[in-house]
């Protein structure tokens, strides 16, 4: 009964990953090679199912505090914020890479050991399924008849008819078929083995694809403000992060002009729609071209995409001396701190306003203005919006400062943020006597602040939207992409295809009673589920085939 | 409109509420309980299917009316190479009064679910899944209608109060904690992957709900076969088999979520992948699902280790609905309450 034995070898464990066999039963290389036993053993146990199990389960554990705790690549300000509540935790966290979980030695460790893993499984599996492909299906079973799925008839046909019918059969019906004497082997579902090693290797390579990405890629985001521009060099970005291999003096040369920013709401404040129309110049020199950038549709040139990822409200703030003469021009990007209303901070810093440096330690006479920017002001709260769009725009409880602003000495600075350390609060007051100044930027003769030193005047004439744009460059994507669809593909067919094989025997009777009617056996087994209604459809195709039914 | 639809939300969870405790009836007052037979067979002839059927039946049933509909599982060769076959019968064939409610009660409660879902979607000018109360919902339809699927094709009549019972809790937690008011999308959900992305993901869902279920009910027999009631649900194998389908069913349909989830990011956010706090746990829940199919096939894994994977996996997939919804923020926020 070897026959048997080989079927049962191949009913035994039901293989969907990549573990072919369990390490204690694998057969030893060989006693010569005795120093090298210890790291053979480790290597059977790094790849051993048991291990990737468990390597698995860690990878999900570990992910957890990636997901509890602010991590930097989401969001670094939630970080510090955190990290100033708890003094005493969060630098504890931060040894032990808490707030950069999946950038943390010990979550690469668990996904390296993985794919060492996992590596180690798939060179024998698909050498194993190499020669699967080629070898023909195994020989039919002494008795075909007695597999879970088997039959036995008598026909009048010959066994060369029995034979020719069910090769015909299993052949319309795409099985491999193998002819013996008097026999025929047939199997099916290759597919699957062969989906599970594509779903396992595309992993491998999306893991490789995210690793180009991370070393060829960068994304930067800028502040762009209706009527300006940008150009995709290093200096321009407000935030600029990039893989290791990635030359910063060579980035696609681009640049685009922000026409127009749109944004249209519910009459309950909820956002309906953004758009940005933008001009773009591919290259220095190339054609101009229009284009709108909305939630969800980025613009693509070449392969880097520019998203819009969100918007605000940029004031034009001016500074006139005595002479009526402008020493300060811009329009200053507030930051929104309330996403829903648009409510925002705004901090103005003008470090050239003209007045020479005073006192005997020649200090600069700077100034800093910190206001509330509020898109639809109400008389009843002046320090929220009541909407989003401008509709009644007011600069709320502007304070300005004098002196010195801190950024001479070289130190990096949130443009954001104003250091009132060495400065001085001025008490002014702004039109119709409103204290702190109350101003609108719609005006046409310009709300403004005046009483500065120096015959200085503080005006804000007018106001516009900014857009938020974020520059991605990512290489690595369509190897991901691709990767990520062979995953998929393989995944479905090694869960759904099953492997079956199917045998048919046939044998001139030996009964003397019944000469030259024929005994034909057909078996089948499946690896997974049972082989009922397609067995039962091939057994009739094949007689069905026969010249005269027995 | 929307008026309308939460009337057929409150006769939806009526009908389950009544389905739920006449399945509960029909489960405990039925008069035999389940029972496997092992029978073994020798099959000559080439009406195999209809004569296993008949002689594995034979000791308790007269005359079956419809051939049964439990999967027959595949039979190893014993030791005489002559194939055996277990069916998971059920003596008491046929509906009795509580079991015919219960069907009623469902199939009712199910085509009010169906017009909740329509009239909301009418209500609102959009897909009727763009928050919360709305994903709940229709994640309650799949997991009746993958009930009364296995209710067809299977004899799942056991499994009616263990899934009517879940869902009626998540009906009522849908319709007063997290429910909101028929309204339009915010604009980063405005995009036809909001259909390919959250089908994918309310679909995989229901069928993890469903084999979260059946993974719990498994272990219980498993500790307790002969338990008051666990003795009138089908063997142990056959519930580590109806987990395993539903779950093999659901896992690709997942990992196409995660991916549509992931384009659709690249489109919106500029990065296909983040390590949102959403992005974490459907990944968290995607590693384990992936353990528990390994597990399947890994001895000494298999049985109750593999089940608790399935629990453990169903249980990320809940905190990522709830938890990660409601107390985490992410880029995912707006999924939520707000």
């Amino acid at each position: 009964m070897s026959d048997v034995s080989s079927l049962t070898r191949l009913e035994t464990p039901e293989l969907l990953s990549t573990q072919p066999v369990d390490p204690s039963e694998r057969p030893s290389p060989g006693g010569r090679r005795r120093p090298l036993a210890p790291f053979v053993r480790a290597w059977r146990q790094l790849t051993s199912m048991r291990t990737a199990l468990l390597l698995l389960f860690l990878l999900a554990l570990a992910a957890v505090p990636g997901s509890l705790l602010p991590q930097r690549s989401v969001d670094p300000t939630l970080v510090d914020l955190y990290i100033a509540h708890h003094p005493k935790l969060g630098p504890f966290l931060d040894r032990l890479y808490g707030f950069d979980v999946f950038g943390a030695p010990w979550f690469a460790a668990i996904y390296a050991l993985l794919f060492v893993s996992l590596i180690g499984c798939l060179i024998p599996r698909l050498r194993l399924h190499a020669r699967a492909l080629l070898r023909r299906p195994p020989k039919a079973p002494a008795h075909p008849a007695r597999l879970s799925s088997g039959i036995k008839f008598e026909t009048a046909a010959t066994a060369e008819q029995v034979l020719e019918a069910g090769r015909a059969v299993l052949r319309g019906r795409h099985f491999r078929v193998a002819t013996d004497t008097g026999s025929v082997s047939a199997e099916k579902g290759y597919l699957r083995e062969t989906g599970n090693l594509l779903f396992h290797v595309s992993l491998v390579i999306l893991l490789a694809g995210i690793a180009v990405g991370g070393l060829f890629g960068y994304t930067g985001k800028v502040v762009v403000t209706d009527g300006e521009g940008f150009t995709n060099t290093l200096v321009q970005y407000d935030s600029f992060n990039h893989g290791g291999l990635v030359k910063t003096d060579q980035l696609a040369p681009f640049s685009f002009q922000l026409t127009d920013f749109q944004a249209e709401y519910q009459p309950d404040a909820t956002p309906k729609t953004y758009r940005a129309y933008v001009t773009l110049t591919t290259e220095p020199g190339a054609k101009a071209t229009k284009h709108v950038i909305r939630v969800n549709d980025p613009l693509k040139i070449g392969e880097a995409k520019v998203y819009l990822i969100n918007h605000g409200y940029s004031p034009h703030v001016v500074l006139k001396d005595r002479n009526g003469k402008a020493v300060y021009d811009a329009y200053v990007p507030c930051v929104a701190n309330d996403v829903k209303y648009l409510t925002s901070n705004c901090v103005f810093k003008i470090p050239d306003t003209g007045l020479p440096p005073s006192g005997p330690l020649k200090k600069p006479q700077q100034i800093g203005v910190e206001a509330g920017l509020v898109p639809t002001f109400s008389s009843t709260n002046f320090q929220s919006s009541i909407f989003p769009a401008l509709l009644k725009p007011r600069l709320a409880g502007v304070q300005i400062y004098l002196g010195d602003l801190g950024i001479d000495a070289g130190t990096p600075q949130n443009v954001y943020v104003l250091d009132t350390s060495k400065m001085k609060l001025l008490n002014l007051k702004g039109p119709g006597g409103s204290n702190p100044p109350l101003l609108s930027p719609f005006n046409k003769s310009a709300d403004s602040v005046t009483g500065l030193p120096g015959g200085l005047t503080l005006s804000v004439d007018g106001i516009r939207s900014y857009a938020v744009f974020s520059v991605k460059y990512d290489p690595g994507k369509g190897l991901v992409l691709w990767a990520a669809i062979a995953m998929l593909t393989g995944l479905i067919g090694s869960l759904l295809i099953r492997r079956r094989r199917v045998w048919i025997r046939a044998n001139t009777t030996r009964d003397p009673e019944e000469a030259g009617r024929t005994v034909v056996e057909i078996g089948g087994l499946a690896r997974t589920g049972n082989l009922t209604a397609e067995f039962d459809d091939l057994v009739r195709r094949v007689r069905d085939r026969l010249p005269e039914q027995g | 409109m929307a008026g309308l639809s939460n009337d057929l939300f409150v006769v939806t969870v009526m009908a389950y509420a009544i389905g739920m405790v006449a399945f509960a009836f029909d489960l405990a007052f039925r008069r035999a309980p389940t029972r496997v037979i092992r029978a073994a067979v020798t099959l000559p002839s080439e009406q195999a299917a209809e004569q296993r059927v008949l002689v594995g039946a034979g000791p308790s049933v007269t005359a079956p009316p419809v051939p049964p509909a439990p999967p027959v599982p595949p039979a190893p060769p014993n030791s005489t190479g002559t194939p055996s076959v277990e069916i998971a019968l059920e003596p008491e064939r046929g509906y009795g009064r509580a079991g015919r409610i219960a069907v009623g009660a469902t199939l009712f409660g199910w085509l009010a679910h169906l017009a909740t879902i329509v009239t909301r979607g009418f209500a609102a000018h959009r897909v009727p899944w763009g928050n919360m109360y709305e994903f709940s919902t229709v994640v309650a339809f799949i997991v009746v209608t993958a009930f009364l699927v296995l209710l067809a094709r299977q004899k799942a009549r056991w499994l009616g109060v263990f899934v009517l019972v879940p869902v009626v809790l998540y009906l009522g937690l849908a319709g007063t904690v997290l429910y909101v008011k028929a309204g339009p999308l915010v604009p980063a959900l405005n995009s036809y992957w909001l259909k390919i992305h959250v089908v994918a993901a309310m679909s995989a869902t229901a069928m993890f709900f469903v084999s979260g279920i059946v993974a719990l009910l498994y272990l219980a027999k498993v500790r307790r076969p002969a338990g008051a009631l666990l003795s009138r649900l089908p063997d142990a194998a056959s519930l580590d088999r109806l987990t395993y389908g539903l779950v093999a069913f659901a896992f690709p349909i997942w990992t196409f979520a995660i991916m549509a989830g992931a384009i659709w990011a690249e489109a919106a956010w500029g990065r296909y992948w983040g390590w949102d706090p959403k992005e974490t746990w459907s990944f968290i829940t995607w590693v384990i699902y992936a353990a528990y199919l390994h597990s399947r096939a890994t001895a000494g894994w298999k049985g109750k280790r593999a089940a608790w994977f399935a629990v453990a996996a169903f249980s990320a997939l809940i905190i990522n609905y709830y938890v990660v919804n409601t107390f985490i923020v992410g880029l995912h926020s707006y999924a939520g309450l707000k």
